[in-house]
């Protein structure tokens, strides 16, 4: 995708019956959302005890995220906010129900009761303004605060999301942490434009045992996370460090060390009984350039 | 739309305390044959709220389920089949879900539960 669907229209515009039929048409699409999926099934980390769970699909589109939590053998509730895309995802006959809605308004959903989330490409749709009534920063709070209570305790939630840019990345994932979730974004193949791919997982009240966020995937299969690409901000910063303190002192010198100190030394000398000048309204002035 | 998802779904609207449950208003009734699996229900059967259940699969039709539940009644088979039939095998197809408080109906179209709220709504 050249462009950004985000910045063409709302959602429910965009996604119309022609783009929706192209973008469960399209076997690529299909297939990139289906390694996605396959990929938030995974970090969502859920018990391997063989029991099916109860999943939310978040912008779930034509079904085609939610196909893969079927064939994963769980039960999932999808939301939409797109009819069009909904009508695909009938025509598909996906196994889970599904929900014309939309996120920013809140989820409708008991608390408690969802064993896990995901959403595929959807929540960086949140931080758009499509009408005056929206405030992004609100949509997201409502969003993430409905999320979190319908979440059962030490459940996970995992979006793949495509920030357009760090401000964006910032607002959703602040939203995240002001309603109490716990986590951070994971980043697949960060070194590649065409294959990073963002997923920001978030954990849900109490802290289990293995709550900490799974690392990114690279090129050569070796993991490698965000924290790596921070220490070595870190160690460029301490380089530049080591030069500042030096320019710092030249221009203390320079500067000369002042009329309170000159002051503070006659009054010294004074009381040592040496013959001191007397202080008047010249002392400690710099001379004038000329001289 | 089965009522595993109308269990779990309330009302969302501004300033409603209480939306849970919806109340179902019938049009059309499918009914889908799906597998059943011992251990999801059992898993359900904590989560569910078993009056909700009962209004909601007499409003569909579905008269069988007892009105009473406890844990203990799971491991009879018959009772299984009940709840496995009343939350995940009918549909409502077409109808509508309305709010207990606010009496605002969320219609329901091809199974569809359409729960866009109203800009004054959020």
């Amino acid at each position: 995708m050249a462009s950004r669907p985000e910045v063409i229209a709302p959602p429910e515009i965009f996604y119309d019956d022609s783009e929706a039929r192209k973008y469960t048409s399209s076997s690529r699409i299909v297939q990139i959302q289906a390694t996605l999926s396959e990929r938030a099934l995974e970090l969502l980390a859920l018990p391997e005890d063989d029991i099916p769970k109860l999943l939310l699909d978040i912008g779930c589109g034509s079904g085609l995220s939610g196909e893969t939590l079927t064939e994963n053998g769980h039960h999932w509730i999808g939301l939409d906010i797109s009819a069009s895309m909904l009508n695909v995802a009938l025509e598909r006959e996906v196994e889970g129900d599904l929900l014309l809605g939309d996120m920013g308004q809140g989820l409708g959903v008991r608390p408690g009761v969802i064993d896990g989330a995901i959403s595929i490409s959807a929540v960086q749709w949140l931080c758009n303004a499509d009408k005056s009534s929206h405030n992004p920063r609100l949509r997201l709070k409502a969003f993430f605060t409905s999320l979190y209570k319908c979440l059962s305790n030490g459940a996970r939630a995992v979006f793949q999301v495509y920030p357009e840019n760090i401000d964006q990345r910032e607002l959703i994932l602040n939203a995240a942490m002001h309603a109490g979730f716990a986590g951070g974004i994971v980043v697949d193949f960060p070194h590649s434009s065409k294959r990073r791919k963002e997923f920001l997982v978030l954990t849900c009240g109490q802290r289990s045992v293995n709550s900490s966020v799974s690392k990114g995937k690279n090129e050569d299969g070796e993991s490698c996370s965000e924290e790596d690409s921070e220490d070595e901000e870190n160690q460029t910063v301490c380089i530049s460090d080591r030069h500042r303190p030096r320019k710092k002192q030249k221009k203390n010198n320079k500067s000369g060390k002042g009329k309170e100190w000159i002051l503070r030394k006659k009054e010294q000398m004074r009381r040592r009984g040496n013959a001191v000048p007397q202080d008047s309204k010249y002392t400690g002035r710099k001379r004038k350039d000329r001289f | 739309m089965r009522l595993l998802t109308h269990n779990m779904l309330s009302s969302n609207i501004k300033g409603v305390v209480n939306g849970f449950p919806l109340r179902i208003e019938v049009e059309k009734v499918v009914e889908k044959t799906v597998e059943m699996n011992g251990e999801f229900l059992k898993k359900m059967f904590e989560k569910v709220d078993w009056k909700a259940l009962i209004d909601a699969s007499r409003a569909m039709g579905y008269t069988e389920l007892p009105e009473e539940a406890d844990s203990s009644m799971l491991d009879s088979d018959e009772f299984l089949n009940r709840f496995h039939h009343a939350l995940l095998e009918i549909h409502l197809e077409e109808g509508a879900l309305v709010c207990p408080e606010t009496g605002r109906r969320f219609p329901v179209n091809k199974g569809i539960p359409n729960m866009l709220l109203h800009e004054d709504e959020v």
